[in-house]
């Protein structure tokens, strides 16, 4: 579980019992279920680990499909098994299709380690930042994505509602999804077809006309416990070559042109119970915020209070590992759209358009110096 | 480093002594029992009652078994469970001439991990692997009935732990294709020779695999899952029979080639009558070799298998529709002669490669290649102070990749370690 070279798949600094703890996280995050523990009918994939492999970034055989909401006010296809498509089913069962009439998008699993410390910044944080692009010369107008929390969720230290009773979101390429907790049952559930004491019903399929039937649950509490114990507790990727001239240059071009507005080098975390997460620095290289990305990044589909166009900032750490579980080309953006880090920038339309314009007015030594930066990542 | 120094020097050192015989040959066993067949000379196919038997007085049953253990130290991809000791096999056969021409014989074994699944293991079991009566009507034509071991491939049919100069099984005859494949069936098998010439056949009609070779824990096409499904000795998941043939020629001058074959329906495709799903058929083809290279009495095994299956359209890539895998072993016997108290002993040097690719083909999604394959390279020294008995020290450098290609991950990337064990007839 640990690979101290490549800074993925090893924990934070733990305690003997957390040690144990992540240990069995690790296995049940990294195992594979059959239908005869739970996977299915319908399904994206067979674990946690096959999404995301050595917690890195999703290979596109493992892409998801959402549909069925394409303003703020709601998903309206939820009778129709939205928001997500179960794109494989057991045998005997036919896979689910986007039913006509919904919008939908594809996303391709984020980077997984780290994500306890971006559990960890206060809202108080992600709110200063987006407060900061209220007058940004580039138009970069970033904010939250308010959204409803289920049932379940345990209100995370720093955050608090809106007077409309809606919180911030920071996880998922919408960042609808409030909490590690809310992720790992939605995925159990929506992914794989798991059923837990939080999302005790089986995804429906609305082809099939089977009844969605609530069953006993899949996965347990403790095991699902550990995996959002794994999860919180995984490393942060680690930089590579962060002294070297090239790379070091490349940063200062990714700040000077822009980039960084978004995708911010430092965030800090606030209180944590878990004491290595606690008031740290640390480098994702996202706001947390939902950006515009324009017309060509508009699918007509969102979550929460976010508009079709709007993504997340996606953290960029871990950016250079990402051929190595992609086959060894990349599949970037949210759905996987640019085969390389050069095509994704080009990619930036809306409130990113003007970096993205600068980057292409670098001369080539200077936008390779900064693609050698941001491979180091 | 000190360790790879020692098995370098002793290597070289065991090689300076004269050429003997290769000591995996199964001839060399001793059979008191009368349960051989009628022709004299073997081939693979024989090795179910070419084992080293003891007669009870005059009792017309014959015992005999093996015994395997080791000790291993490996690690991957850096990371080490430390010093394994593993009781690995316990194997214990009975035989009998019922009368002429009609004879029995069943094994018993206790196995560490019987379902070849790490990851869906119910740990140690004792099961029955084989237990089937034998008519000889003709040395050509043999009937065999009861539990047996499906001949696909020579591994299946000739696996015990003694014949062997390396402590692990090959890969891809114990995770790709299940060793020991054994099942509940009928069939018929012959053999004849012509002067250096020897033909046999077999073909047998059994039950067969089952779903969770696509659904298991290993979250790959997995046809050993379906050893953990114990059931499958009174029930066949498709209804349909299973077909094995393999037919064997060998020169007693060039060596042994076999071709086997399977053909089955694996999955539950109706339910009390009413269809639930199509039917899916599952191909195995296998090619096996075996020779001794004269003078230098190096002895050469491979085998290599290819795996096609029909997998639901809408299921996860994750279970490919084919695969492909082999192994090959050369041996070099170096000294045979009387060592301590031992009047034949030999040691011998070895070295197997292997690969098995668990899904081959592209992904539909991006075109790209899957990858989920493994290689390795294992070289090993032995010392068997009698034919029946290994001493074995195998070093193993393997290399896995998952179905991205990705070699970062526990179970992933370098593994290498070594590995000590013994393993005896008695």
């Amino acid at each position: 579980m640990i690979n101290p070279e490549e800074g993925l798949c090893g924990p934070i600094s733990l305690d003997n019992a957390q040690t144990v703890l992540f240990s069995t996280g690790n296995n049940a995050f990294f195992a594979t279920r059959t239908s005869s523990t739970g996977l299915g009918p319908y399904f994206v994939a067979t674990g946690c680990g096959a999404c995301h492999t050595s917690d890195n970034r999703g290979h596109p055989f493992t892409i998801l499909t959402r549909f069925g909401q394409s303003d703020t006010l709601g998903n309206t296809f939820l009778n129709e098994g939205a928001p997500q498509l179960g794109a494989f089913a057991l045998p005997g069962f036919m896979p689910e299709a986007v039913p006509p009439g919904a919008t939908s998008t594809r996303m391709i699993a984020p980077i997984t380690a780290g994500v306890g410390f971006l559990e960890a910044v206060p809202d108080s944080e992600i709110l200063n930042i987006a407060a900061a692009n209220a007058n940004n010369p580039d138009g970069v107008r970033g904010h939250p994505n308010w959204d409803t929390i289920p049932h379940f969720a345990i209100i995370l230290n720093g955050s608090f509602p809106r007077a409309d009773g809606k919180w911030i979101c920071r996880f998922g390429r919408k960042a609808s999804v409030y909490s590690i907790l809310q992720q790992v049952a939605n995925a159990y559930n929506r992914d794989m077809g798991v059923t837990s004491s939080y999302m005790p019903y089986n995804p429906y399929n609305y082809l099939d006309q089977t009844l969605q039937e609530i069953s006993t649950p899949e996965v347990d509490n403790t095991t699902l416990a550990s995996v959002v114990f794994y999860c919180t507790a995984l490393q942060t990727p680690e930089p590579r070559n962060a002294t070297d001239s090239t790379v070091v240059y490349g940063g200062n071009l990714f700040n000077q042109i822009g980039c960084a507005t978004c995708h911010r080098p430092t965030m800090a975390t606030g209180n944590s119970a878990i004491a290595a997460l606690a008031n740290q620095t640390f480098s994702p290289f996202t706001d947390l915020l939902v950006h515009d990305m324009g017309p060509a990044d508009d699918d007509h589909y969102t979550e929460g209070t976010a508009e079709t166009s709007e993504w997340r900032t996606t953290p960029l750490w871990g950016l250079g590992l990402a051929p190595n579980v992609q086959g060894g080309t990349s599949y970037l953006m949210h759905d996987g759209r640019a085969s390389s880090i050069q095509q994704a920038i080009e990619m930036h339309g809306g409130e990113a358009a003007v970096s993205a314009q600068r980057f292409g007015a670098l001369s080539a030594s200077d936008q390779s110096a900064l693609l050698t930066f941001l491979k180091s990542l | 480093m000190k360790i790879i120094v020692a098995f370098i020097t002793i290597t070289i050192s065991i090689c300076s002594f004269r050429p003997a015989m290769a000591q995996i040959d199964s001839t060399l066993l001793k059979s008191p029992a009368s349960t051989k067949d009628t022709l004299k000379r073997t081939l693979t196919m024989d090795a179910i009652y070419n084992r080293p038997f003891l007669q009870l007085g005059k009792s017309p049953i014959s015992i005999g078994g093996y015994v395997e253990s080791d000790w291993e130290k490996v690690s991957t991809s850096g990371i080490s469970l430390g010093n394994q000791f593993q009781f690995r096999r316990f194997s214990l056969f009975v035989a009998s001439t019922i009368s002429s021409h009609i004879k029995f014989l069943s094994e018993i074994e206790y196995e560490d991990d019987p379902s070849g699944d790490p990851d869906g293991s119910t740990g140690p079991q004792f099961e029955i692997e084989y237990a089937a009566l034998d008519f000889e009507f003709h040395p050509l034509f043999n009937l065999r009935g009861g539990m047996i071991v499906n001949p696909i491939g020579a591994f299946n049919q000739n696996h015990d732990g003694p014949k062997w100069e390396f402590t692990d099984r090959p890969i891809a005859m114990s995770q790709m294709l299940p060793d020991t494949w054994s099942t509940t069936g009928f069939g018929a098998y012959g053999k004849k020779y012509v002067k250096d010439w020897m033909f046999g056949y077999e073909f047998y009609i059994t039950g067969g695999f089952n779903d969770s070779i696509i659904d298991n824990a290993q979250g790959k096409t997995f046809l050993p899952a379906a050893k953990s499904t114990l059931s499958r000795f009174e029930f066949s998941a498709s209804g349909e029979p299973s077909y094995t043939a393999k037919i064997s020629v060998k020169n007693s001058h060039i060596g042994e080639l076999g071709l086997s074959y399977l053909s089955d329906i694996y999955n539950t495709w109706e339910i009390e009558g009413a269809p639930v799903d199509s039917k899916r058929w599952l191909h195995i083809f296998d090619v096996d070799f075996n020779t001794t290279i004269p003078k230098a009495h190096t002895n050469i095994i491979t085998e290599w298998a290819w795996i096609f299956l029909q997998v639901p359209p809408d299921y996860t890539p994750e279970y490919g529709n084919r695969q492909f895998g082999g192994f090959v072993d050369v041996v070099q016997p170096v000294y045979q002669g009387k060592f301590l108290d031992w009047e034949h002993a030999t040691f011998n040097v070895a070295v197997r490669g292997e690969y098995v690719d668990w899904n081959v083909g592209n992904f539909q999604a991006t075109g790209q290649r899957m990858y989920n394959d493994t290689w390795s390279v294992m070289p090993a020294i032995s010392f068997r102070p009698t034919p029946q008995t290994v001493l074995r020290f195998n070093y193993r450098h393997e290399h896995t990749r998952d179905i991205t290609g990705n070699t970062i991950g526990a179970a992933l990337g370098t593994t290498a370690g070594y590995s000590l064990g013994l393993s005896t007839y008695f």
